[in-house]
């Protein structure tokens, strides 16, 4: 059972006020895009040992959506931050250098 | 407007705390950009109340206002002066990008009183309801059981809960049970 | 014989006596008594039969570790299987069986299987039953199933009710001995907000009974200090009767409370689930005894020797006269003390350690009790009671040397720190060889959020088994955890405690160490699985080298007990027949939660009408009182008809639909969602969200939508209507509001941030009335205000005014073919004004209808509903919706998905109408058989059923169904398989049964 810090409220919420919503910092493809490309982001997932980024919506509470960069091996939290972003802002980016020196995913590290 | 019942029309149970539904309540729902000044001094001309800081909530006689999101406030008023209180938003903010919208229908309120309101509200709601951490001037968004809700503290013994209108019969009861004399706590 | 001695108990009340049943006899304890304690004052040593080979069973131990004494509680709606004695507080009236017993408890049929035991070992089950294969379901399967499981399954709902509570705090503490009482009372002291947990019914845990001096005075005295101190904290919080079950992630905890256990039962929460989010969390959870593995040790009267002391100095009660005690550490010398004092035998003390003991050792020679050291049991001679046991030299093979008579048998094999709190999130373990069992490794905690650890483990949890070093270990860690807080530790130094010291233990995990298998095989190391010692070795024997494989197969550590006394003696077995070391065979995982809890406390509140939310729409009252039978629609109840003076539930169904047809029905609609979506982008939004164009909709105009997944299969559909320039109000399905709501919020939130939209869900805002029929605007008109009129509002046309008083938004819309208006009342009105449409509509007999009549109309126009024709697979062009696919937009959400070769394959199946060459109504969901069979050799599909009904108008069974190549084949006959071997045929035919032309809707 998880706690996540909402970075729009505050709140540190119980994870059953909130609504996961899978990877972070998926790119849209739509009309135009191959048939590859549209795979790519429609089915295609990251699954790591250790540091991910997540969407979470602060379902039962202010109703926005975050990200959160978290270790699926340890439940660390690196940091949460607010959803309006292509890429995790450096200082969670740090954060996690602190942490998991050498880090990396997808095409951040 | 006689016809206006709310949803459990009053109803009440005296447990060790006691519930009772609050009748008809007026809310509006207003999304726009809070640090705007022009939305603050709508808001303020209209209740009275300054726009309250993030998950705040403050009240002045029949009217308040309480922070829901970033961008959403509530503003409570006398049910019978919600349409007008939309028409006035709507004024104020023309040109703004907003949406202002009556909600008056759409929840229920409860009031909890009793010295043990917090344990009460602590065995429905994931909140950490201690005095240190939950005080007068808050609003908390959250579930009650499994209800979306929100409340706040009226006083030191007093609550308000309010939730959607369809669901006032399943809150209600959750409190029931919960209010039942000789399940107190006994912790804060 | 076990009996109730005339003094001592300082757990009871003797002026107070307690009545309890137990297996039908009446019997007496005292106030304070487990049903344990007072099963054994009144001589009732057997307390139920082995789980495979029915052997009897007496107690062993004290506390929640028993692995015997398993009882049924109460009766009825309170009824309870697999209780256990030792931690069933007694009350006037309690009621127990026990268990896995038949005829009776005294003569069991069963115990056959003993005598058997030989042909039965590890993996019998897996080995036998394989062959053959018919005899598994005929003959095996209801065999086992009548000989498995222990207790009986309630038959009756509970009646009990159960609560949860939410608690945080800076710490909790779990275990209410010396340990934990220290350590809250430093954090306390510190000024954290502290949480105390006790499982059982007393402060103190076993320093009292061990005779524990604490800064001078007895252990009762501090303790009671210590727990006055702590209530007099306002930042701290006791509980007695709830126990630390389980430690999560991110500090999350489970303590389980036993509100009324101890009490007849009540309409209060019988048990309340404490979820606990702690910043950390201490446990103090003290150590269990293992039991000494020699041959015979599962007769009754053989206990643990420290839980032997316990009922003798906490509840007044002895095991027998004359007690042996055998043991391979200097603590049940203390329970030889304990009896001599008491006034009771002690014949014999035998001591594997070739040395013996220390000070207590010389403490019972001084009083004169025997002690044999480097001797041990080769076998306890008994049936249902201990009547000798029989002496041998530990080192050797179990040759008798002497045989000693006496009624009871108190053993000792060592301590095992309770390290599950500590295990149950991930803290590792190490062994530690001089005590001989597995305690935290603080150097790897579990660690939560901010990747640093959360738990420690502290007094004999921690292996620190002497009072003194409980203390100081709890001190000084508690100081640590206080610091880790950001607080200031207050108290500068630990209680302590005098006493005398310890001879070092030895490990014994075979009596005598030579055992040959006959010994072994009446050695048991689970009590409850009945695993003895030699089906262990057989398990390594046979390959089962991973300690959780030989777990599995043996199911030693699988019974409700969890292995609290087996494990560790098991998996020294196992590493001895593996010729390994301990720590290297390793433990089995450690889950929550530590000790069974009730599944009521898990559900909390949710039972009975409180297990979900129902959402009642304003006019549910009316429903209530007017025959609705109710159907669930997401949260909502739906009316699926509403039945009048004894009707079936088809007959008002069909009522209904001719009615509406006929003349005038009315429907609620409230659970429709309503979502308004406001901005200067909110066109441009609308139309990414909707397949159809929705920018150019012009106020005060309504059109149907379509709304799909970003991979291209319908969601949801429904009637957007424009408010004004830039205000739109987007109808959902029932049951969709907030899920579409959500997803609405998800792409303006995360895609498109930058586009100025504002939405909000005002689904409850209003009470929605379909007035439908061809008299639907007689009705209206004859209730006065706006103009309803074809000419100024016309089909697919909204306007607001004024309906009969009331304020009113109307829209001109139907999903019947009917003329039709639903209409929008401020929902504290809702009630009011569908009223007011049932006076005015007495004329025409208006119509309350259903859930049921809502489909049978649609679909007899062959409109599509969501849930019915789609189901996550289905695309808009495979029902025919081309229409509603924009061409004019770039983009929509599913878009680019439906232009997947998969999407636009032409063997897609498509939507058609079905009539039944009979007249007759399909099953639902019925397939379509074509020629010949697919790779797995199954007949080949060629269509489904997706709706299906009978219709009134009609006066035929209709359908709706997707088929292969559909639209190409009408008229064409094809077949549906039933169950019973019979068919339906049905032709294919245009989806729309009733009124093609539309002519009804549009007058």
């Amino acid at each position: 059972m998880l706690i996540l810090t909402c970075p729009y409220c505050g709140i540190d919420a119980d994870e059953t006020e909130l609504a996961a919503g899978g990877q972070a910092h998926i790119k849209r493809e739509t009309v135009g895009a191959s048939d590859d490309a549209f795979e790519e982001y429609m089915f295609m997932r990251e699954n790591p040992k250790g540091v991910h980024f997540e969407r979470w919506r602060h379902a039962n509470g202010c109703g926005k959506w975050f990200h959160a960069a978290r270790c699926t091996m340890t439940l660390e939290v690196f940091g949460t931050y607010e959803a309006q972003t292509y890429e995790p802002p450096a200082e969670i980016r740090a954060a996690i250098s602190a942490k998991r020196p050498g880090w990396s995913w997808g095409s951040f590290s | 407007m006689s016809n206006a019942v709310s949803a459990l029309q009053g109803v009440s149970y005296d447990g060790y705390v006691k519930v009772t539904e609050q009748g008809l309540r007026g809310m509006i729902t207003l999304r726009g950009d809070l640090a705007s000044a022009k939305l603050k001094t709508a808001v303020s001309k209209l209740s009275g109340v300054k726009v309250p800081a993030v998950n705040a909530c403050a009240f002045k006689g029949a009217y308040g206002v309480a922070w829901m999101s970033p961008d959403e406030l509530l503003i409570l008023c006398p049910y019978d002066a919600a349409e007008a209180g939309v028409a006035q938003l709507s004024k104020a903010l023309k040109g703004q990008h907003f949406l202002a919208a009556n909600v008056s229908d759409a929840r229920a309120v409860f009031q909890i009183e009793g010295a043990q309101v917090r344990e009460v509200l602590a065995k429905l709601a994931p909140v950490d309801l201690s005095e240190g951490a939950f005080q007068l001037g808050q609003l908390r968004r959250t579930r009650i059981a499994q209800a979306p809700a929100a409340f706040w503290l009226k006083d030191a013994g007093t609550a308000e809960v309010i939730c959607f209108r369809s669901q006032a019969d399943y809150v209600f009861e959750l409190f029931k049970r919960a209010a039942m004399p000789g399940a107190e706590v006994g912790v804060f | 014989m076990s009996t109730r001695l005339s003094r001592g108990g300082r757990l009871i009340d003797r002026s107070k006596s307690v009545g309890f049943d137990f297996n039908g006899r009446r019997l007496k304890g005292f106030a304070g008594d487990t049903l344990a304690s007072a099963l054994l004052g009144n001589d009732q040593m057997l307390v139920g039969r082995s789980f495979k080979y029915h052997r009897p069973r007496g107690i062993v131990a004290a506390g929640p570790e028993e692995p015997n004494a398993l009882m049924n509680l109460g009766k009825d709606g309170h009824f309870e299987p697999n209780a256990r004695a030792t931690t069933t507080e007694l009350f006037d009236g309690l009621t127990a069986t026990s268990q896995n017993h038949w005829p009776s408890l005294e003569m069991d049929v069963g115990v056959v299987n003993n005598y058997a035991a030989r042909f039965m070992p590890a993996g019998f089950y897996y080995k036998t039953f394989i062959h053959p294969r018919a005899a598994w379901k005929h003959l095996f399967e209801p065999f086992i199933r009548k000989a498995a499981g222990l207790g009986k399954a309630p038959k009756g709902r509970d009646a009990d009710t159960y609560e949860h509570f939410y608690l945080f705090a800076d710490l909790l503490i779990v275990g209410g001995g010396v340990a934990g009482l220290q350590a809250a009372k430093a954090a306390g002291e510190a000024g954290l907000s502290v949480v105390l947990l006790e499982q059982s019914a007393q402060w103190g845990g076993r320093a009292p009974v061990d005779g524990a001096v604490i800064d001078g005075a007895d252990a009762d005295v501090w303790i009671k200090d210590a727990v006055q101190a702590l209530e007099n904290m306002k930042n701290v919080t006791l509980r007695l009767r709830c126990m630390g079950a389980g430690v999560y992630d991110h500090g999350y905890a489970l303590g389980y409370e036993r509100v009324t256990d101890h009490l007849a039962p009540s309409t209060l929460p019988r048990h309340r689930l404490w979820r606990i989010r702690a910043k950390q969390i201490i446990t103090a959870t003290g150590a269990l005894e293992r039991p000494l593995s020699f041959a015979g040790n599962d007769i009754p009267g053989v206990m643990l020797a420290a839980s032997l002391r316990d009922y003798l100095v906490n509840y007044g009660v002895s095991a027998g006269d004359r007690t042996v005690v055998v043991t391979n550490n200097d603590d049940a010398y203390r329970t030889a003390l304990a009896l001599k004092e008491a006034g009771l035998e002690v014949p014999l003390i035998l001591d594997a350690r070739p040395a013996g003991g220390g000070a207590l050792m010389e403490a019972c020679i001084a009083q004169g009790i025997r002690v044999e050291t480097g001797k041990g049991i080769s076998s306890v001679k008994g049936g249902k009671r201990v009547e000798s046991v029989t002496i041998c030299a530990q080192a050797g093979e179990g040759a008798p040397l002497e045989e000693v008579k006496c009624d009871a048998v108190a053993m000792s094999g060592g301590w095992s720190p309770v390290v599950h709190l500590w295990s149950h999130c991930g803290g590792k373990l190490i062994w530690d060889d001089a005590q001989a069992h597995f305690k935290p490794d603080h150097a790897r905690p579990p660690l939560g959020a901010d990747g640093e650890g959360f738990v420690s483990v502290v007094g004999a949890a921690n292996g620190e088994l002497s009072t003194g070093d409980c203390l100081s270990d709890a001190h000084q860690r508690a100081q640590t955890v206080i610091k880790a807080l950001g607080a200031t530790p207050k108290r500068k130094a630990a209680a302590t405690a005098a006493e005398e010291p310890m001879a070092p233990m030895a490990a014994v995990w075979k009596m005598p160490q030579g055992a040959g298998y006959k010994l072994r095989s009446k050695t048991w190391l689970d009590y409850q699985n009945d695993v003895k010692v030699s089906d262990v070795q057989l398990a390594a024997q046979e390959g089962f080298e991973s300690v959780e494989h030989t777990k599995r197969y043996t199911t030693l550590g699988m019974a409700t007990d969890q292995g609290k006394l087996s494990n560790i003696n098991g998996l020294a077995i196992l590493a001895d027949s593996l010729n390994d070391e301990i720590p290297k065979v390793g433990t089995t995982t450690f889950r929550p939660p530590y000790h069974p809890i009730s599944m009521g406390s898990i559900a909390g509140e949710a039972s009975r009408e409180l297990f979900q939310p129902v959402d009642k729409t304003p006019l549910h009252g009316w429903g209530e009182d007017n025959g609705a039978e109710w159907e669930p629609v997401g949260h909502w109840r739906r009316a699926y008809c509403y039945k009048r003076n004894g009707e079936s539930t088809e007959e008002a169904v069909n009522r209904e639909v001719k009615a509406v047809r006929d003349s005038l029905g009315l429907l609620d609609a409230s659970t429709l969602g309503k979502i308004i979506v406001k901005g200067p982008d909110a066109g441009k939004f609308l139309d990414m969200m909707y397949t159809n164009m929705m920018s150019n909709l012009k106020p005060g105009k309504c059109r149907y939508g379509l709304m799909c997944s970003e991979n291209g299969f319908l969601s949801d559909d429904g009637v957007v209507a424009r408010l004004d320039a830039d205000t739109w109000l987007c109808h959902t399905t029932t049951g969709g509001a907030s899920r579409i709501h959500a997803h609405m919020e998800e792409w303006l939130q995360t895609e498109w941030w930058d586009w100025k939209v504002y939405t909000a869900n005002v689904t409850e805002q209003y009470a929605q009335i379909a007035v439908v029929g061809p008299n639907a605007r007689k009705v209206l008109e004859k209730l006065g205000g706006m103009d309803v009129s074809k000419e100024a509002l016309g089909f697919m046309e909204w306007a607001e005014g004024q309906i009969g008083g009331f304020d009113a938004r109307v829209f001109r819309i139907s999903f019947s073919g009917e003329l039709s208006y639903e209409i929008a009342v401020p929902a504290s009105q809702g009630r009011a004004f569908w009223d007011a449409l049932h006076t005015a509509g007495e004329e025409f007999n208006v119509t309350a209808y259903g859930t049921e009549c809502l489909h049978i109309l649609r679909a007899e126009k062959g409109f599509i509903m969501i849930g019915d024709e789609t189901d996550g697979t289905v695309i808009p062009q495979d029902l025919g919706l081309h229409w509603a696919l924009s061409k004019k937009k770039d983009d929509y959400l599913g878009k680019r998905a439906q232009q997947r070769d998969h999407m636009t394959d032409p063997r897609r199946w498509k939507l058609v109408g079905l009539e039944t060459v009979d007249g007759s109504v399909i099953p639902d969901g019925a397939y379509a058989v074509a020629e010949g069979t697919n790779e797995n050799g199954q007949r080949e599909t060629q269509g489904r059923v997706t709706s299906t009904y009978y219709s009134a108008n009609l006066e035929r069974g209709i359908a709706m169904g997707l088929v292969l190549n559909g639209p190409d084949r009408m008229g064409e006959v094809i077949s549906f398989p039933l169950l019973d071997g019979s068919d339906v045929k049905a032709k294919i035919v245009d989806p729309v049964f009733y009124d093609k032309d539309g002519e009804k809707q549009n007058v």
